[in-house]
Parts: structure tokens; C-alpha cells; sequence
């Protein structure tokens, strides 16, 4: 097999592929350092005959706004950060407390627990999101009782990060339990022979050893936080003050005539910090992708 | 920003100025929020901590565990219980309907052709991606500087499906054929001999495959970085045992390497359908569900949260979850037994 896969056509169809997986960025990120003039009067291939390239679209979609709307798009890229980093920590840490409770403080019952989150990764975003959005916003009653009063969240992060937290809980719980659950139990038992509480074993033993699961979570619940449009687009609604990358570039995608210069210096802002995190940080990236590809 | 800026002001750097004070307050708030977070933890913890003797199990436990339950019944049980109960009622939820929103799916003209989509984009995009991807697991093994080429044709899996539409978008872009085309596809079409290429996000049915490149653009990597790992976790006895038996290239492919990885290959083609079923940004973003484009998860968006049709809205979001159930629950279970035997 190694022999007749190996011919020259094998290799040539190979980088044909890579050239054509490759081209359509390169082409975002050569039209967005092109001035206005060049991109409406040309193809961005003709870049290398004309390479004259400036950075002054970027300045332009960050502060100065320019898609027929005022201001630019780096209030939605605070946002993202805004979002992405307390959506990444939270659900983090209640997991890894979940994870770590039904390992090793067992308890009757807590295989059932353990297996009802686990099977909760099969229910789609879509199917929560109507009744979340509608006890965010009127709160919950039942037979004229209020439950829960409605919570003024609106225009802050809170409901995004809320949702977010929730949606990530059942991976998150299930691959960081595979983790902690297999901590050396000699280890756990000496622990609790010197008289550690459980909270102290949490904090100095079980944190300190799942750094790599940890990572590799965090990383993939980041990317997904940053990247998602579905739940950005639910809770954040559309405004400035909340509203991330993904939800105004999409907005901008529809709504826009011609200023592709702005709209690719935007989208390719939206692309930088996915692609630094998977170019430096590759083996964690795959390792965490992998785990998570069946997420909500 | 809010618009109130006077636009005539030149000077750009008041702009960037009140922009960085707002990035300032905005990510202040966020870190605020986690430091308020890990210090209730901590205190709870203090607390929780000193208790001694019979409190002391029970307490770890409901520390422990409880803002997990409580979060999942709030944010995802008690949700998936009430949009089954919506689906059967009215659009403010006053009247039931039985399963009339159910009949409005399955019956009207204009959801059939969502249907229909949904269908196509189940069966074309994982197909193509899985298939593309195994060819190239099988290939780039044996190049020099494969990292290289895994990594670019990977890549697009870390980005959003946003951008990665923008990417496409603009590669569909197209003018009249009397000017300077600028989008790479009328380009290539014309310098193929095509005088008059169409506009292709308006052409039906090709508008549908177009889209779908992008998802196959986009999975195509993810499925070729599994099955790669896959293929050399083959033992080399196998492959060494069926060359000695006379298979070679294709038949050894066939025969020894896909049965090999078979399950992989299901894992694979699977999670791709099940991204494919639930992902609405493709189209949003580059056709709005126009032009005879849409699919369910978009409608099941469109009717819940633009026409608050939260009826019929809810009953997309059911047929939607029985579409992906007994993907997602065949995949966990084939994942979580790898992960096992491993």
C-alpha cells in the first residue's frame, strides 16, 4: 500500500488540496491590506502585481465604523473577550467540583447523577433556548406562583455567560469526572488520614494534578465561546454594549454593499485569536477538539 | 459606538480613545465577575470547610455538586420539558393545538423545501468531508512535511462559521460580467472559458452545494486529522500479514485498512451530520435562508426569534433534537467505549 499510494500524483493531489483549503483566507487576509480603490477596481490576485498594501482598513473597521453604521467593531471585539474568558472559567470550575464529588464523595445515587449528565449531551442548544430566554426575561411561575422573579439582565453579559455555563456543564462535567476519577487513590486516602477536608484536598491535590485536562477544556470551551453565534445571537441581542464579533459580522455580512476591504479587515480580526490559540497551541487544541467534537 | 459621536470630528484618536476606555470598563466588569466567583467559592469554601463530623459529607456534597444540578435543571432539563409542552400550544402559549404546529411542519409547501435542504446538507457535506478526509489520512502520511499540510488543511476548523462564510462569500462574490470580476470563483470561471458565469448565491440549486462547500471546507481537516490517527494506530502485523497474502494498494485498502478503522469512520462521518443538522450560521450569514437555501436550524431560529412563532418554533427545535438523538447518542456511546479500551 505505502508503495503505490506513494507516486508523484498522490503528492500533487495532496498539495492541491492545501493550496485550495488555503487560497480563500489567504484572499480575506490580502484584500484586507488593500487600499478601497484597488479592492473595487480588481481581483485581490493582482495583488502581486500591485502589491501595495496598507493597515489603515483596520484602523478603519476597529474605530471609525465606515459600513454606513458610526463606530467601529472594537467594542464587539472587547465583547468577545468579555464573554469568552468568565464563559470558559465558570463552567470550568462548577464542573471540575461536579467531577470531582461524584468520584471521590460518593454517595447513593451519585451514579445515577453522574449518568443523567452525561446523557444530558444529547439535548441540542436549539431545545433550550426559547424557555431560557423566556426566564431570563419574564422569570419563572408556576400555577400564579413566582418561582423565580425575572432577573433585569438586560445589556449585560450575565444571560451569555449564564447560557454558556449551562450549555458546557455536561461535557465538561463528564471529561474532567474521566480524569479526576482516575487520580492514584493511595494519594486521596493519605489525604483524608491527615485529616484534609474535602475542600482542602480539591484545592491543593485534585486542581494541582488535572492541569492538562483542565487546559485542554479550557482551550476547546473558549474557542467554542468565541466562535458561537447561535447563543451570542439568543442572549446578547445585537447592541454595541454586549453583542460579540460573530453576531455583527454577521449582521454586517447581510446588510453590507461592496465594502469588502472593511468587511475582510473585520473578519479577519474575528480570525486572530482562533488561529494564534491553534497555531501555538496545536496538540492542546486537537487534544481538546477531539474530546468535545459532539458539544450541544 | 451608541452614534452619539459628532461624526464630522476628524480626529480618529477620540474615537480609538473612548474605545479603549470602554474596552478598559468592559473587561474590568468580566474579570470582576470571575474574581467575585472564585472569592464566594473561596469563602464558601473556608466556611464549608470547618464543618466537622455528620455535617461534614452532606456539606461536600451540596457545595460540591449543587451548582452543577442546580444549573443543569435550571438552564437545560426544566428548558427541554417546556419546549416539548410550547410545541403543542399557540404562540403566546394560551391555546393548545395539539399537533398542529407538528402538521404545519410536515405539511407546508415552503418547510418542505427546508426539509429538503436539510436532507441534502445531511447526506452531501459529512459524505464529502469523511470521503475527502480518509483520501487525504491515506496520502499525507507518507509526504515530507506532512505537519505541514495537515496543518493548513485543518485550519479552518478553529475558526467560527462566521468567518469562514465571509471567507466563502467573498470567493462567490460576483458582478456583471462587464466589469473587473473580484469575487475567485466568477474569475476562475471566466478565465475557464464561461463568458457569462451566473450569480451563484442566486442560482437555485447550485446555491445549496455552494454553501455546503463551506462546511466540507470546514469538516474536512477535523475528519482527516481522526482518520490519520486511526490508520496508524493499525497494528503493522495486519497490513504486513495481508501484503503476505498478496493484497496490495486498493484491495489492501478495502479489505484491511477501512475495516481496521471502521468505527472511527462512523465516529467520524456521524459527528460531522451532527454538526451539519444543528448549524444555522452558514447560511444566515452568506444567504439569510433566501433563495431557496434555508434549512431547519435556521427556520427553527427564524420562527422562534424573529417572527416569535414560538409554537412552531418549538416544534422545529423537536424535530430537530429526534433528527440528531440517535446520532449523538450512537456517538457518545462509540466514543466513550474508545475512550475506555484505551
Amino acid at each position: 500500500m505505502r508503495k503505490s499510494f506513494s507516486s508523484p500524483l498522490a503528492s500533487v493531489f495532496v498539495i492541491a488540496v492545501t493550496v485550495l483549503w488555503t487560497i480563500p483566507t489567504f484572499g480575506l487576509l490580502a484584500t484586507s491590506l488593500r487600499p478601497k480603490q484597488d479592492v473595487t477596481d480588481s481581483g485581490w490576485w493582482e495583488v502581486f502585481a500591485h502589491p501595495q498594501l496598507i493597515l489603515s482598513n483596520y484602523h478603519t473597521v476597529l474605530f471609525e465604523g465606515g459600513f454606513g453604521v458610526s463606530g467601529g467593531l472594537m467594542p464587539y471585539l472587547v465583547n468577545s473577550l468579555a464573554i469568552s474568558i468568565p464563559a470558559t472559567v465558570f463552567p470550568l470550575v462548577i464542573a471540575a467540583m461536579a467531577a470531582y464529588a461524584l468520584a471521590w464523595v460518593r454517595f447513593k445515587g451519585s451514579d445515577t447523577v453522574f449518568f443523567v449528565i452525561f446523557a444530558l449531551q444529547v439535548v441540542p442548544l436549539q431545545m433550550a433556548l426559547i424557555p431560557l430566554l423566556q426566564l431570563f426575561s419574564g422569570g419563572a411561575h408556576l400555577g400564579g406562583v413566582t418561582v423565580l422573579p425575572s432577573l433585569d439582565l438586560h445589556g449585560t453579559y450575565a444571560p451569555v455567560w449564564l447560557a454558556h455555563t449551562m450549555f458546557a456543564l455536561p461535557l465538561a462535567t463528564f471529561l474532567l469526572h474521566n480524569f479526576i476519577s482516575q487520580l492514584p487513590r493511595d494519594l486521596m486516602e493519605a489525604a483524608v488520614v491527615d485529616g484534609a477536608s474535602h475542600f482542602k484536598i480539591f484545592r491543593s491535590i485534585v486542581l494541582p494534578l488535572c492541569t492538562p485536562a483542565l487546559a485542554s477544556f479550557a482551550i476547546f470551551e473558549f474557542l467554542w465561546v468565541w466562535n458561537d453565534l447561535l447563543v451570542a445571537l439568543t442572549f446578547a441581542g445585537g447592541t454595541p454594549e454586549v453583542a460579540p464579533m460573530t453576531v455583527r459580522l454577521a449582521q454586517l455580512s447581510g446588510s453590507f454593499g461592496g465594502r469588502w476591504e472593511l468587511l475582510t479587515a473585520g473578519a479577519f480580526l474575528s480570525l486572530i485569536v482562533p488561529l494564534i490559540v491553534f497555531f501555538g497551541l496545536q496538540r492542546y487544541f486537537v487534544r481538546g477538539l477531539l474530546a468535545g467534537s459532539v458539544k450541544g | 459606538m451608541s452614534g452619539h459621536e459628532p461624526v464630522a470630528l476628524p480626529v480618529s484618536s477620540m474615537l480609538a480613545d473612548s474605545a479603549w476606555t470602554d474596552a478598559t470598563v468592559k473587561l474590568g466588569n468580566s474579570f470582576g465577575a470571575i474574581a467575585g466567583f472564585l472569592g464566594i467559592l473561596l469563602v464558601v469554601f473556608f466556611a464549608a470547610g470547618r464543618a466537622r463530623g455528620r455535617l461534614g459529607r452532606p456539606l461536600a456534597i451540596l457545595v460540591f455538586l449543587g451548582p452543577a444540578v442546580l444549573l443543569l435543571i435550571v438552564g437545560l432539563v426544566a428548558p427541554l420539558i417546556r419546549t416539548v409542552y410550547l410545541s403543542f400550544y399557540n404562540d403566546d402559549s394560551t391555546r393548545f393545538l395539539g399537533g398542529r404546529n407538528y402538521g404545519w411542519a410536515l405539511t407546508t409547501g415552503s418547510i418542505h423545501q427546508v426539509l429538503l435542504n436539510t436532507l441534502l446538507w445531511l447526506l452531501v457535506a459529512p459524505l464529502a468531508a469523511t470521503g475527502l478526509g480518509l483520501v487525504l489520512a491515506l496520502l499525507v502520511d507518507r509526504m515530507k512535511r506532512q505537519a505541514v499540510y495537515k496543518s493548513l488543511i485543518f485550519m479552518p476548523m478553529a475558526v467560527s462559521l462566521v468567518g469562514a462564510s465571509i471567507i466563502w462569500k467573498f470567493v462567490y462574490e460576483a458582478r456583471d460580467t462587464s466589469q473587473h470580476q473580484i469575487g475567485l470563483l466568477s474569475q476562475l470561471a471566466i478565465s475557464l472559458g464561461w463568458s457569462h458565469p451566473p450569480n451563484w448565491m442566486l442560482s437555485h440549486p447550485l446555491n445549496n452545494f455552494l454553501l455546503m462547500a463551506v462546511m466540507i471546507w470546514v469538516q474536512t481537516g477535523f475528519a482527516m486529522v481522526v482518520l490519520s490517527a486511526a490508520i496508524k494506530a493499525i497494528p503493522d502485523e495486519v497490513t504486513e500479514a495481508a501484503r503476505l497474502d498478496g493484497a496490495r494498494g486498493v484491495q489492501l485498502f478495502w479489505y484491511v485498512t477501512v475495516p481496521m478503522i471502521r468505527t472511527t469512520l462512523v465516529v467520524v462521518l456521524t459527528t460531522v451530520m451532527i454538526t451539519t443538522l444543528k448549524a444555522f450560521d452558514i447560511v444566515r450569514t452568506m444567504t439569510g435562508g433566501n433563495f431557496g437555501t434555508q434549512v431547519l436550524a435556521n427556520e427553527m431560529y427564524s420562527q422562534s426569534f424573529v417572527q416569535f412563532n414560538v409554537g412552531r418554533g418549538s416544534a422545529l427545535a423537536v424535530i430537530l433534537f429526534l433528527a440528531v438523538l440517535p446520532l449523538v447518542a450512537y456517538n457518545i456511546v462509540q466514543l466513550r467505549k474508545e475512550r475506555e479500551t484505551r
